[in-house]
């Protein structure tokens, strides 16, 4: 079975996305934020990340810039959950190494889409 | 709805559109049909219907059959089709057609957009492979309705997140408000006419390509082989045809074989052997 992070500041989200995760037969562990991540990154590198862009402590995009310099930080799939939805926003984070870009809303149908899009199902 | 009005809309669809429309999908008739009836000033779906009945009137039976339509569709809807386009057709016609050449590809149920435009972005990517050939795209659909938003080329942020990859999305898209408008040099290449699959071909021309994808399932079996072996015409010897991951040649037409293990994609019973790529 295959583990994702999920890493947002709402509880709710990281709740609605589990599910979905669970869903598709992935093992789900949860991050508030993006230092909360890199810890967790830290001890064990996750498969694939679902990331939000706006959060206290550690952004999505400082996260993933700081993993992708981690030994092994190249390994996880990364896919942005985020509202941010401008052209701007979505080029920065494929620059700074993002697999795929969920533009939130989402649901189970564009989840799963875009985890097949980056190859994780 | 009474047996005679519910027998008198299977048979007006079924003249139109070719759509079978059986009574386990009755259910769809209110949500579909609810918004012309009220829009015709009629108190409910079974007023509607009682009315075409009584005063013919071919402008509504008109509505009501592209109304019944579905036209659910997305970008690189189901991934192979188009990993075959680029794979094996691109190779094949680039090998086999003279340099310069445009190869003719019809779309021929192409909903709103997403198929032909697929296509169309897979082509921009390969033109450093493809021998100086270019791709002239018919995109055809039964309903005006999805043609308008199709050479719009606007789609909502939900459209632009199933099926299309974000690379693509970057690369091919820009911002326009709340919708994402596809790069207007790509709907060069499409010409997007209304045309219905049960009308003659000969007006149509030779094709190197047909996608005839997810619409064959509406049809019954007579025309389906009817539609297939009329497509066939008007294909190329060499060219090819690809359906949808729920339909099938088989026991339909003898006009075309699938090609082993390349699921979705046929070509002619009678094709000449080729140039390899
Ligand atoms: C489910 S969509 C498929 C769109 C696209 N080919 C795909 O696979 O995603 C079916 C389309 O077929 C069109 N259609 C139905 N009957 C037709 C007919 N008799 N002639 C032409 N188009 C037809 C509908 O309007 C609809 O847009």
């Amino acid at each position: 079975m295959k583990n994702c992070l999920v890493v947002d500041d709402s509880r709710v989200i990281r709740k609605v996305a589990r599910r979905i995760l669970e869903g598709m037969e992935f093992d789900c562990d949860e991050a508030a934020d993006g230092a909360q991540a890199l810890e967790h990154c830290r001890k064990t590198m996750p498969d694939a990340i679902l990331l939000d862009w706006n959060m206290p402590v550690m952004s999505g995009i400082d996260f993933l810039r700081a993993l992708r310099k981690e030994s092994g930080g190249d390994q996880p799939i990364v896919v942005f959950c985020t509202t941010e939805n401008d052209m701007g926003h979505i080029s920065e984070a494929l620059r700074a190494g993002a697999n795929e870009y969920i533009m939130k809303p989402f649901d189970g149908d564009i989840l799963n889409a875009k985890f097949a899009e980056a190859g994780l199902v | 709805m009474n047996t005679e009005d519910f027998a008198f809309l299977v048979q007006m669809l079924k003249k139109k559109s070719g759509h079978v429309l059986s009574p386990d999908k009755g259910y769809l008739l209110d949500s579909r049909l609810s918004p012309i009836a009220r829009r015709e000033g009629y108190g409910s779906v079974e007023e509607l219907v009682r009315a075409m009945r009584t005063r013919p009137n071919e402008g509504l039976n008109w509505q009501v059959t592209e109304a019944m339509t579905t036209n659910e569709t997305f970008f690189f809807r189901d991934k192979t089709p188009f990993e075959l386009f680029k794979t094996e057709v691109i190779p094949h016609l680039s090998a086999n057609r003279r340099p310069g050449a445009k190869a003719k590809i019809w779309c021929a149920a192409a909903s709103s957009g997403q198929e032909p435009y697929s296509i169309a972005m897979i082509a921009k990517e390969e033109a450093p492979r493809m021998n100086g050939m270019n791709v002239d795209i018919l995109a055809t659909d039964i309903s005006d309705k999805v043609l308008e938003k199709a050479k719009t080329g606007l789609y909502t942020q939900f459209e632009v997140q199933r099926g299309l990859p974000v690379q693509l999305l970057v690369k091919y898209f820009e911002k326009a408000g709340d919708l994402w408008r596809i790069d207007p040099s790509l709907r060069q290449n499409i010409t997007f006419r209304k045309f219905n699959l049960l009308e003659n071909f000969r007006t149509m021309g030779t094709f190197d390509v047909i996608f005839c994808r997810n619409v064959l399932i509406y049809f019954d079996q007579a025309t389906k082989s009817d539609i297939l072996n009329r497509l066939s015409q008007a294909l190329a010897p060499d060219g090819y045809l690809f359906l949808g991951a729920a339909e099938t040649v088989m026991g339909l037409s003898d006009a075309f074989a699938p090609v082993p293990g390349k699921r979705g994609l046929y070509v002619r019973k009678d094709r000449p052997a080729a140039k390899v790529a």
